[in-house]
């Protein structure tokens, strides 16, 4: 019986091992000049059509244009939501030499603050926050949600017939909220009279709550939806099904319902990273935080070519961005 | 405000609400009642579930057909329990951390073949609403009960079954005496061994539906970890159902009726803050739990491994 006690442990070992690791993209280049070596790792899925997949697409997009796998490459963690085992990634990361090591979730800023001193000669960067805890080999990232969030709201309410608009939103916190307030602040200002019911449902992850979310809003007379972080794809779903529109934040979301996204806000987060390798390749490993916002482009609206939006709309749209970057509307957030 | 929870519109809103939310839990749970009732405890659910969500989604955008897409997601939910049966039952393993570890298994495994074989979250055409002729017209009650999918359907008849299988046939008999005494129903000739390997690979099959019901039923995308511990409040459900399928269908039904109610409070502008709002039904199962605990009695036999002796 031993043995099978034994074997059984092997075989669980082995679960939580699967569990824990994620396919390894990159092979070493062939060895000539050393690529720039990237480290990223991320509370969601790489393909998350949200946070994680913003900055894996930025990566993807940085390395294109610094020539390809000779001169950059990246390795990455997803799905980590313990921030224990992201932790040790990311110390792992540091011991193994790599150039820059990104810690992608506000979640992970204590551990970053510990660790970081350990290794001055490695830059770390991490997001969205705009601390740097005055460490001078950590860098840090924000988006200024709110801007993507007051365009979107503009539209939304100029679309609105029934006067309701519905928010799914995860967790009161950071970007999420943010980018929640921006909305309201856009759809009310608009049109005062307006709906905007909102819902936060206590969870990134639980799909089945935010398709029911929506639903709620839908039945409460809601004829434009918007929402924020990775579960939304369960709402979207609902959007579709009932024919209302969708505005979607952090990536793009028009594959998944081509016929009600209306617009989406995308974070390029390849503009701080340039920014950050720029003053890395001048010697400099920390103590800077930018923020992406749609003046410096690191925000961009992307509409959905196949919505046709009213010219009217298309031109509110365009003048609130404009507005935005050139600082004659200005966002009041709050109760 | 508060008077605007009792329009028609947010009851019937919350009642629809409350029984597409209960759908996974009533497959997973009912599934659970019979491996606890044999005496196992499978932690295992949220595992089976996710590979069950997963295999339903995968075949049914690769095939076009939705009854393939549950019938593998059975194949694999019964897979799954069988292996959980094997280490249970003729490794003796203990139940809990064997659970545990099979759930890590499938939330690894599911991630896995979505990286490898789709790659991005998709949506599939999952079964559609039915509109069942006649009482789907009925006012209030219709758009409750008789406009939802399938597999909705399907769960709520899987309560009267299970109740009668357990409770009126031979095969219910065995199980609740290997669950209760399994020595003696080991003296009377019953197979501890066999009776226990086909209430654990039936909560599997079942488990694995419940993904089903949530990847090509509700939601009709799949992603990395969309089961969120709903399998984990099936096993409590079955707690606190009493180990009865009746009381599973209360529990579940309860629980995603205030989980609805927490939402439309938030949407009506009640001025609850929303952490508050969505904790409302944990702290009403758990309160539901300890009152109604220390009445009710687990099967003898529960996580206990059964050794004949020589």
């Amino acid at each position: 019986m031993k043995k099978f006690r034994f074997l059984f442990v092997v075989v669980l070992s082995l679960a939580v091992l699967l569990s824990a690791c994620q396919p390894d993209e990159s092979e070493p280049a062939a060895e000539e000049t050393e690529p720039f070596r990237i480290a990223v790792v991320m509370p969601s899925a790489i393909n998350d059509l949200a946070f994680s997949q913003s900055m894996y697409d930025a990566l993807i997009m940085i390395q294109e244009e610094m020539g390809g796998e000779e001169a950059m490459t990246f390795d990455y963690s997803e799905s980590m939501f313990v921030v224990d085992d992201a932790a040790a990634a990311i110390r792992d990361y540091a011991s193994e030499g790599y150039d820059l090591v990104i810690a992608h979730g506000s979640q992970y800023g204590s551990s970053l603050q510990e660790i970081a001193p350990d290794f001055p000669e490695t830059s770390f960067a991490w997001g969205t926050t705009v601390d740097t805890f005055g460490i001078d080999n950590i860098f840090a990232y924000e988006a200024a949600s709110q801007e993507g969030g007051y365009v979107n709201g503009v539209i939304a309410a100029s679309l609105s017939e029934s006067g309701v608009l519905g928010v799914v939103g995860p967790i009161e916190t950071g970007d999420a909220k943010l980018y929640v307030d921006g909305f309201i602040a856009g759809a009310t200002a608009t049109d005062p009279d307006l709906v905007v019911n909102v819902n936060y449902i206590g969870s990134f992850s639980d799909v089945a709550l935010a398709s029911e979310a929506a639903n709620t809003h839908v039945s409460a007379g809601a004829d434009a939806l918007t929402g924020t972080a990775q579960m939304v794809v369960g709402a979207i779903g609902v959007a579709e099904e009932s024919g209302v529109l969708w505005f979607g934040t952090q990536a793009s979301q028009t594959e998944l319902a081509p016929s009600v996204v209306v617009a989406n806000q995308v974070y390029r987060w390849d503009v701080v990273l340039n920014e950050i390798l720029d003053l890395i390749d001048a010697g400099t490993l920390g103590g800077t935080s930018f923020v992406i916002d749609l003046a410096n482009g690191g925000e961009v609206i992307e509409f959905n070519s196949d919505f046709e939006l009213p010219a009217e709309v298309q031109t509110l749209a365009e003048d609130t961005i404009n507005g935005i970057i050139d600082g004659s509307i200005t966002i009041e957030l709050g109760e | 405000m508060i008077s605007d929870l009792f329009s028609m519109t947010v009851l019937v809103g919350i009642l629809a609400s409350g029984i597409r939310l209960a759908t996974p839990y009533l497959y997973a749970a009912i599934g659970e009642t019979f491996s606890q009732r044999s005496g196992v405890l499978n932690l295992g659910v949220e595992g089976q579930m996710l590979l069950g969500a997963f295999a339903a989604f995968f075949i049914a955008l690769t095939t076009g057909n939705l009854w393939l897409g549950v019938l593998a997601a059975m194949g694999v939910g019964a897979l799954m329990g069988l292996a959980m049966a094997f280490v249970t039952i003729n490794l003796k393993a203990e139940q809990g951390i064997s659970g545990i570890g099979f759930y890590l298994f499938g939330l690894g495994l599911s991630d896995l073949l979505f990286q490898k074989l789709l790659g991005t979250v998709e949506t599939v055409k999952g079964f559609p609403k039915v509109q069942i002729p006649v009482l789907s017209d009925l006012p209030v009650i219709g758009e409750i009960f008789f406009r939802q999918n399938l597999l909705v359907y399907i769960a709520l008849l899987l309560v009267p079954l299970a109740w009668f299988v357990l409770n009126k046939t031979t095969l219910g008999l065995k199980i609740r005496a290997v669950g209760e005494n399994p020595e003696a129903a080991d003296s009377l000739g019953v197979s501890v061994a066999r009776v226990r390997y086909f209430t654990i690979i039936l909560g599997g099959t079942l488990s694995g539906v419940a993904g089903a019901s949530l990847s090509i039923a509700l939601l009709n995308v799949f992603q990395q970890n969309m089961t969120s511990g709903l399998g984990f409040i099936a096993v409590a459900l079955v707690y606190f159902g009493a180990w009865r399928p009746w009381g599973v269908l209360g529990g579940a039904l309860l629980f995603s009726l205030v989980n609805s109610l927490q939402l439309w409070v938030q949407v009506l502008g009640i001025p609850i803050p929303p952490d508050i709002a969505v904790m409302m039904p944990y702290i009403l199962t758990i309160l539901v739990l300890v009152l109604t605990v220390s009445r009710v009695r687990s099967p003898s036999a529960l996580t206990k491994p059964f050794d004949r002796g020589e």
